[in-house]
């Protein structure tokens, strides 16, 4: 089932979900993180685990966006540690992909382009870039717009694309920041089960950060909370992915609980 | 039309490419007419026309000069030396521009350079161009470069420091490395910038080139046209003249129409299909249709290429 990174293109079959590498474990160590200038959080401490999605959530402007980039390897820590699978991280690599909340597609690329980006990155010929991409689009519901500019669909099939395009490089840690804010709530609430469908089999961690408290809940396993500048808490989520649990007893008393604590 | 359209009716029609055409065509005409108009009647109004050449001299003196084989010996000379210039300086600014803006450490060494260099008008190198090169040749060539090399580098320098960043994190987030990220973000994205210094640098290089020429050519538009001067042939340089105003149009129409092709990407306000910015626009039902049905980039790629 699950799969080296290394296997061969042509092995998988076409149907198949795209990629089950095997997720990956984020740690943080007594982490302060941040710009050298204005740190945000510290005292970080968040064990990841392998094929586990975390979603984080905290009022605007607590570092949840600070802490996805120094999971990406994008900002250092200023103190303590960020490991993957023991090791400390060392920049940004295509095993952590990030998806953000505005438009990171590349303008002047088709969404086909778009998706094979990773692959050409990866080195894989070109034929079956193509191919790879084009099923991506498929399975994201675009295939009829392989052949346009980003900025000529709408927001909520950009977000689809970038989506697709993380997940073509069959990354073992997806890190999403808020990437169904600027949507409506029905796109939303549609991207969400998009997002459930192609992840279930790739294995990868997620780590997903939002500031919409149903949606976290929703797609966590388990759901951490930041706030006044640090980590305030880490929950598990009863029956995660499971629209019919939106009543659940258990869920309503966590969603009670996480609103207080974020003080709404 | 078909139906009622009440408020259609108020808008007015946007004028077909071949009305177009026309109508920028009737201008050029109109101004010549207006210039036969005042040189044949040697009017002396303050300004005074009655020793300028007419319409009619002027284009005999083509004429003659079309069926010489000095004309296009110039021409061909300018043109050489405009383009090697030109090219040095897309090639060179564009790298330089690039690396000072991606490199601390090249910004701190040639920053400061640049910025002392740059306010010298090119023209002003001729004593250097003299000093430095063993021939005339090169030395026009060098202050064609030096005048669209500023251009270019500024305008290199400002788009990839205005470059949204997230384009290179996710590129970074996928695994690619410096050069794919100059490749793929950095280049790509810099393009609409770099080619609005490429249209300031052609005009800045045709002043330099027919001044250069002036002052030490052998051969060329310019100096054929300092010649023509010190000889008082006037009919002769407003041919010169005209040459330079051609050639100019035509060497800054191919650089600009090479950036929109490259740069067919970028997003435009509102498809407006032919329309004159005055009119706001209205679409016929059928029009609407076929609007929406075909792939819309390729009529508004069409439309676009007649704008020059």
């Amino acid at each position: 089932m699950s799969t080296s990174s290394d296997i061969k293109p042509d092995l998988r079959t076409v149907d198949q979900a795209p990629s089950s590498v095997p997720g990956t474990r984020l740690t943080l160590h007594a982490a302060m993180l941040g710009r050298p200038d204005a740190p945000v959080l510290a005292d970080v401490d968040l064990d990841i685990a392998q094929g586990e999605i975390l979603t984080v959530v905290g009022p605007s402007g607590c570092g949840k966006s600070t802490l996805l980039r120094s999971l990406a390897g994008l900002l250092p820590p200023l103190a303590g540690e960020i490991g993957q699978d023991g090791r400390p991280l060392a920049g940004p690599c295509a095993e952590r992909a990030l998806i953000f909340q505005e438009d990171a597609l590349l303008p002047w690329r088709t969404l086909r382009a778009n998706i094979e980006l990773p692959l050409a990155i990866r080195r894989v010929p070109r034929s079956e870039r193509r191919v790879q991409a084009e099923e991506w689009l498929g399975r994201i519901g675009l295939a009829d717009h392989s052949r346009q500019l980003p900025h000529r669909v709408s927001g909520g099939q950009r977000q689809r694309a970038q989506l697709a395009r993380a997940l073509a490089g069959r990354p073992r840690a997806v890190l999403m920041d808020e990437p169904f804010g600027a949507l409506d709530a029905q796109t939303r609430a549609g991207m969400q089960d998009l997002l459930v469908e192609v992840l279930r089999g790739t294995g990868a961690t997620v780590v997903f950060v939002t500031h919409d408290v149903d949606e976290a809940l929703f797609l966590g396993d388990r759901v951490a909370l930041l706030g006044a500048g640090r980590l305030l808490a880490v929950r598990d989520v009863p029956r995660p992915r499971d629209r019919t649990a939106h009543d659940d007893a258990a869920r309503v008393a966590l969603r009670r609980d996480v609103l207080t604590s974020l003080g709404t | 039309m078909s139906g009622p359209a009440p408020r259609a009716g108020r808008y007015r029609r946007p004028l077909p490419p071949i009305g177009r055409y026309a109508l920028r065509m009737g201008a050029v005409a109109a101004a010549l007419g207006l210039w036969q108009l005042l040189t044949s009647l040697d009017v002396d109004l303050w300004l005074r026309f009655s020793q300028f050449p007419t319409v009619t001299d002027v284009g005999h003196a083509f004429a003659d000069r079309l069926a010489g084989a000095d004309y296009w010996t110039d021409l061909t000379d300018s043109l050489t030396r405009i383009v090697t210039g030109f090219l040095l300086a897309a090639v060179l600014g564009v790298a330089v521009g690039v690396l000072v803006a991606r490199s601390r450490l090249a910004g701190d060494l040639l920053g400061p350079l640049l910025e002392v260099v740059r306010p010298i008008p090119a023209i002003a190198l001729v004593p250097v161009a003299i000093l430095l090169f063993p021939s005339n040749e090169q030395g026009i060539v060098f202050i064609t470069f030096t005048a669209a090399f500023f251009p270019v580098l500024v305008s290199t320098r400002h788009s990839v420091r205005a470059l949204t960043p997230v384009w290179e994190e996710a590129v970074l987030t996928m695994g690619g490395g410096r050069w794919r990220i100059l490749g793929s973000v950095v280049m790509p994205g810099a393009l609409p910038g770099i080619f609005g210094g490429l249209s300031v640098g052609i005009g800045v290089s045709w002043i330099c080139v027919i001044s250069a020429e002036m002052i030490s050519g052998q051969y060329g538009v310019g100096y054929r046209t300092w010649q023509d001067y010190t000889i008082v042939n006037y009919p002769g340089v407003f041919v010169g003249m005209v040459t330079i105003g051609v050639l100019g149009w035509l060497t800054s129409t191919t650089v600009e129409l090479l950036g929109r092709r490259l740069t067919r990407w970028l997003p435009r306000t509102s498809y407006v299909p032919g329309t004159r910015p005055t009119a706001p626009r209205t679409l016929a039902p059928a029009q609407l249709a076929a609007a929406s049905t075909d792939q819309p980039s390729d009529t508004e790629e069409a439309r676009d290429e007649h704008l020059v």
